[in-house]
């Protein structure tokens, strides 16, 4: 390489030029003066490369890659289980739901059928008293009307007995002899012409 | 550390004054142990040995002692392992395809060394592995190389269907054929020197900034800028990465369903 050439040709030093010799040596060496051209090395590196990948593949296939691999398959199958058991509790979360609506709606037309029964027997037993009840009322109304029938004959034989006896009396009075029967027909006449 | 800039001293002399630039001295392989200017043989332990070897042990301390506790709600460590297992196996399905999943470990194997190499590479005084070209190579024609096999092992003949477009008109097919064909061959090359040449760009524009801090007037601003290409080297050691990996699951891909 000609710049280490130059820079060499510069440094005139008597120990430098003592160097020059050994220095020019190196670079007969060196080829181009590359170091990665130096064709002396390339046995060497590919040697201790070829090394370095055989122990590096050695470290890798029979103990980092299987069980790294060992690991993220059992971790892939850990998170597949749980997914797995999540899905299936979520399931039954799903049936214990469905299961408490049923039992919720069986309840509820279990009690429309109590309340619906309650409500039968109490309206059968309501219309027996409301039948009883009406019974009674008509045997009273008909106690009542029997009595004012009774009260109202014997009211109208009274008005009787008291106008046959004012009209023999009136008669008596204005000087007449009171003819019982005549005054009796009389009295009855208009009565019964009033009623 | 300190030896690196012995050795750095040692090749280029002393450094007397004035600007001096040797940005890519942080890329020479140097033997660990023993005298600078030692030979590096290939059995000899050097910088690039270490710091490989602290990728294949950060890598290690990521995906098997963070993710230890293999707990099914994950400690920071272990998700963060888990994501970048989940990251790379979903890129690997996604792009190459179920089938491709067999080939899972490899691909992650690449995808980490790339990774946490091009991340110590960005510690200060470290050595990037994956700005050598010989490194970046021998990963992108090794992908080249299994994938072509793959694919003839798959399909046997039938694995050239990948160059013969059946939908084209057929005067252009043997065309697009050679051009299909030169693609395929190019594709190793610019594997390899994609993942090294960004590496190699950003640490040497790095080091280029820090040579002008040198100088007090602009040393405030180059440090700014050093701070900036730092971040921005972060991000490109990431997606670099990626890119390499998700290059190999498409060329995967193309190996084993290679009928368009």
């Amino acid at each position: 390489m000609e710049p280490d050439a130059i820079e060499a040709d510069a440094v005139v030093t008597p120990e430098g030029a003592a160097d020059l010799g050994a220095h020019t040596l190196a670079h007969d060496q060196t080829g181009a003066g590359m170091p990665q051209l130096d064709f002396n090395y390339y046995p060497n590196l590919i040697f201790w490369l070829v090394i370095a990948l055989v122990a590096i593949y050695f470290i890798l296939s029979r103990f980092a890659l299987p069980r790294i691999g060992a690991v993220l398959a059992e971790r892939s199958g850990t998170i597949t289980n749980d997914l797995a058991a999540a899905e299936e509790l979520r399931g039954r979360a799903a049936d214990a739901e469905k299961a408490y609506d049923k039992a919720l709606a069986d309840a509820r037309t279990e009690a429309n059928a109590i309340v619906a029964e309650a409500k039968a027997e109490i309206q059968v037993e309501l219309d027996a008293e409301m039948a009883k009840a009406d019974a009674r009322i008509a045997e009273k109304t008909a106690e009542s009307e029997a009595a004012i029938a009774e009260i109202k004959a014997g009211a109208t034989e009274n008005v009787s007995i008291v106008a046959r006896d004012v009209a023999r009396e009136i008669v008596t009075a204005l000087g007449g002899e009171a003819d019982g029967s005549a005054v009796d027909q009389a009295v009855d006449d208009k009565m019964g012409a009033r009623a | 550390m300190e030896e690196e800039l012995h050795g750095a001293e040692a090749i280029h002399g002393e450094e007397v004054g004035g600007l001096v630039f040797h940005p890519l001295d942080q890329f020479i392989v140097r033997p660990l142990f023993g005298e600078n200017g030692d030979p590096v043989h290939w059995y000899t332990i050097t910088n690039a040995t270490f710091w490989m070897a602290l990728t294949v042990l950060a890598v290690a301390l990521l995906l098997v002692y963070g993710a230890r506790g293999r707990a099914t709600v994950p400690s920071r460590s272990q998700s963060m392992a888990e994501l970048l297992y989940g990251f790379t196996h979903k890129m690997v399905e996604d792009v190459a395809g179920k089938e491709a999943l067999r080939y899972f470990p490899w691909i992650m194997t690449l995808f980490c060394f790339i990774l946490f190499a091009n991340f110590l590479g960005l510690i200060p005084m470290s050595f990037a592995s994956t700005s050598h070209i010989a490194v970046t190579a021998v990963l992108g024609f090794g992908v080249f190389f299994a994938v072509t096999i793959i694919g003839f092992v798959k399909h046997g003949t039938k694995f050239l269907g990948l160059f013969w477009m059946s939908e084209a008109p057929l005067v252009l097919r043997p065309v697009i054929a050679v051009i299909e064909l030169i693609s395929y061959f190019v594709r190793p090359v610019s594997h390899s020197i994609r993942l090294a040449g960004n590496i190699v760009a950003g640490h040497a524009m790095i080091k280029v900034f820090a040579g002008f801090a040198a100088i007090a007037a602009v040393s405030p601003l180059s440090i700014l800028a050093i701070t900036a290409i730092y971040g921005l080297e972060v991000l490109v050691a990431g997606i670099q990465a990626y890119v390499f990996a998700i290059l190999t699951c498409i060329y995967l891909k193309d190996a084993l369903h290679p009928s368009h």
